[in-house]
């Protein structure tokens, strides 16, 4: 891709325009340098109707992640996994017509400073990230570098988040806004958590951004259901825990297309 | 008692360790890089912790607590034989003689008694050498809560009379199986553990590390450590203040306590970390656990695992203070290796009838060596803080002498 490719606010006009002829938005998650040939995987998600696409960079110490993320991120470690490799991968592919979206742990954002950061994040193709240690008031630093860069930097609300912060949260983030579902750490879980609908109800009221819902979404019911209050899901540990169990981008393409499929059916969803 | 000396202003601003600054900043450190699922109970936290430092009733509790309960004041012993052979005058801040045996409790029993004006139910720590693990356990127990203390799987080997005894006050302990198995890990798997307990547990973080106002939370809990030894100075020196303060530096939460009482005075202060451990010495910029400030880091930006024999100074990083400290030139951080450590730790028994902790080990092991090489002049006084003792290191000396 090049640098024309992506200008300012492209992850998020792809995600309205998207979102406004009715559809789901769908984000599956893998863990970049997970396997040698892990951006087969990328090619896989798009071709089973991923809006976006999400991409780790792994880090040493993945704090607000549970045990299938962490585990993830030490494989692609020890595989020697770094974001310079990551990105240089991301940069070789061809454009798979979904934004890219980097997730990464703010520790390696001030490794080469957030200006040159995101600047290797654009040279990559990569339009948007996702920060999760980075809250709202600590922002600023990245905000304006990612401006600068043309990478728009989506926040994360919470389920704790109080009124007039969420309102900020939505107001200062780009591209989409992150509802995180439940009060924990990325994994799946066996039923979608009911702070979940209160906290997009709240989010939507404070801004017409797309609502993306992430944090243990795991199971095409539980993206239909999710899809009633949301925009769309983010499904990270349910796909990285199939990854693990060796499962190839044929089998997570056939897992994103039931996803895919039960988003599409939930249309009906008052909004 | 002589009264104290009057409070100069010698140093920068921000380094007088008065503060906190704006946004939890010390200089450009700090500040409180959480998970937002973790942004409202620290506002939470720091809100109820200004209340309570303003609030003489808490105050009054807390240093009942500290009397009654853990032992304070500690004593100011002048090492003489230490002394006389490394030509310094020696006097040691005696944290070892504090109930459960380190400095730790200083800070535990100010957050327990914090959590229960917030209406918490249980205590979370993390902790490494186990002694913060068991101040809390102790604390839990003392004010009727409950305590999770997450552990790594290594430090419950090498620390095996620690878990017992935070078993035995009723805690739970968690082994974490994960990365290095020490306190890096610990603390990582305490953070998460955290996100999904706010509504009904206090995180008890166990150094002057972690999101604001942690740093300066724990440093005003273990300033205690800094006061009393300043006022003990000024009646037993002829100059009132030493002219070197010394504490080992793990997260900091001790010397920073200790620099604290000295940190407007003319006192040099030398903060003193494991060679495998320098955080401050040796870190780059960066954010773990809550704040911004210096971390071990290989070349991609990925924390590097901490070395040390003490597994309370086993952490790659340090508190956003010293850091801010060090950038000053307010203080200075120096390291010393496990044999030097250990060394002291047999050298102090011997010369002085106390078996320090492997951790304060090290601050006597930097002494020792500066007093013979020359870089502590003759006839200097030094005021060293012995942050515990060293019963729990047994298994892990005898294997080395
Ligand atoms: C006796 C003792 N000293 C020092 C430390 C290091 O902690 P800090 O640097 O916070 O004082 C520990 C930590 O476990 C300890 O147990």
């Amino acid at each position: 891709m090049t640098d024309a490719t992506v200008t300012a606010g492209a992850v998020e006009g792809h995600l309205r325009a998207r979102r406004d002829t009715g559809r789901g938005l769908l984000m599956p998650y893998v863990t970049g340098g997970i396997t040698p040939g892990w951006t087969d995987y990328l090619r896989a998600f798009a071709d089973a109707g991923a809006d976006a696409i999400e991409v780790g960079l792994p880090f040493s110490d993945p704090t607000l992640d549970g045990v299938t993320i962490q585990q993830a991120s030490d494989i692609a470690l020890a595989r020697g996994a770094s974001p310079r490799r990551i990105l240089a991968d991301l940069s070789r592919l061809p454009d798979l017509g979904v934004p890219l979206v980097v997730s990464t742990y703010y520790n390696l954002v001030l490794h080469d400073g957030p200006e040159v950061f995101c600047a290797a994040l654009r040279q990559a193709g990569v339009g948007g990230l996702i920060v999760p240690d980075l809250p709202v008031h600590e922002a600023e630093e990245l905000t304006g570098a990612a401006e600068a860069a043309g990478v728009e930097p989506a926040l994360l609300a919470s389920p704790a988040t109080p009124e007039p912060r969420l309102a900020e949260i939505a107001r200062r983030s780009r591209g989409f806004v992150y509802a995180v579902s439940l009060m924990g750490t990325t994994g799946e879980r066996a039923a979608l958590a009911d702070s979940a609908a209160e906290l997009t109800e709240r989010i939507r009221r404070v801004t017409d951004r797309p609502v993306l819902l992430g944090f243990g979404i795991s199971t095409p019911d539980q993206a239909r259901e999710a899809r009633r209050h949301a925009d769309g899901v983010v499904v990270g540990a349910a796909v990285m825990r199939r990854v693990l169990d060796g499962a190839g981008p044929d089998d997570l393409r056939a897992f994103l297309t039931s996803l895919r499929r039960a988003l599409d059916q939930e249309c009906d969803r008052p909004r | 008692m002589r009264e104290a000396p009057p409070r100069h202003r010698l140093v920068p601003l921000g380094g007088t360790m008065d503060g906190p600054l704006a946004r939890g900043r010390f200089g450009d450190y700090g500040g409180r890089y959480v998970p937002e699922s973790l942004a409202e109970a620290c506002r939470e936290v720091d809100e109820a912790f200004r209340e309570a430092w303003a609030d003489p009733g808490f105050r009054a509790a807390l240093v009942r607590l500290l009397a009654v309960h853990a032992g304070r004041p500690t004593p100011l012993t002048p090492a003489e034989r230490m002394s006389e052979a490394l030509g310094v005058r020696l006097y040691l801040k005696r944290e070892d003689l504090t109930h459960t045996g380190s400095h730790k409790i200083n800070n535990v029993l100010g957050q327990a008694l914090l959590a229960v004006r917030m209406g918490r139910r249980r205590l979370i720590a993390e902790t490494g050498a186990g002694q913060h693990g068991v101040a809390t356990a102790t604390a839990a127990a003392l004010l009727g809560l409950e305590a999770t203390v997450f552990m790594g799987e290594r430090d419950i080997e090498r620390q095996a009379l620690n878990v017992f005894r935070m078993r035995m006050l009723g805690a739970e302990v968690v082994p974490v199986t994960t990365g290095s198995r020490t306190l890096k890990d610990a603390t990582s798997e305490a953070m998460r553990h955290w996100v999904g307990a706010t509504a009904d547990s206090h995180y008890c973080v166990g150094s002057v590390i972690g999101p604001d106002p942690y740093p300066w939370m724990v440093r005003e809990f273990q300033r205690v450590i800094g006061e009393e030894a300043r006022g003990q100075c000024a009646a037993e020196l002829r100059t009132g203040v030493p002219d070197y303060v010394v504490a080992c530096v793990g997260g900091g939460s001790n010397a920073a306590g200790t620099f604290a009482g000295f940190a407007d005075t003319s006192a040099r202060l030398v903060g003193v970390e494991a060679e495998g451990g320098a955080g401050a010495a040796r870190g780059r910029l960066g954010v773990l656990h809550g704040c911004r400030s210096l971390f071990l880091q290989d070349g991609d930006g990925q924390i590097v695992q901490a070395h040390s024999i003490a597994a309370g100074l086993d952490y790659p990083g340090v508190g956003p203070e010293h850091a801010h400290l060090r950038d000053l030139g307010r203080a200075r951080y120096v390291t010393v290796t496990d044999e030097e450590a250990a060394e002291a730790a047999v050298r102090l028994a011997r010369a002085e009838g106390i078996v320090p902790a492997l951790e304060s080990a090290h601050a006597l092991a930097w002494v020792i060596g500066a007093a013979r090489g020359g870089e502590l002049p003759a006839g200097s006084t030094v005021l060293m803080t012995l942050s515990g003792r060293g019963d729990k290191d047994v298994s892990t000396l005898k294997e080395l002498l």
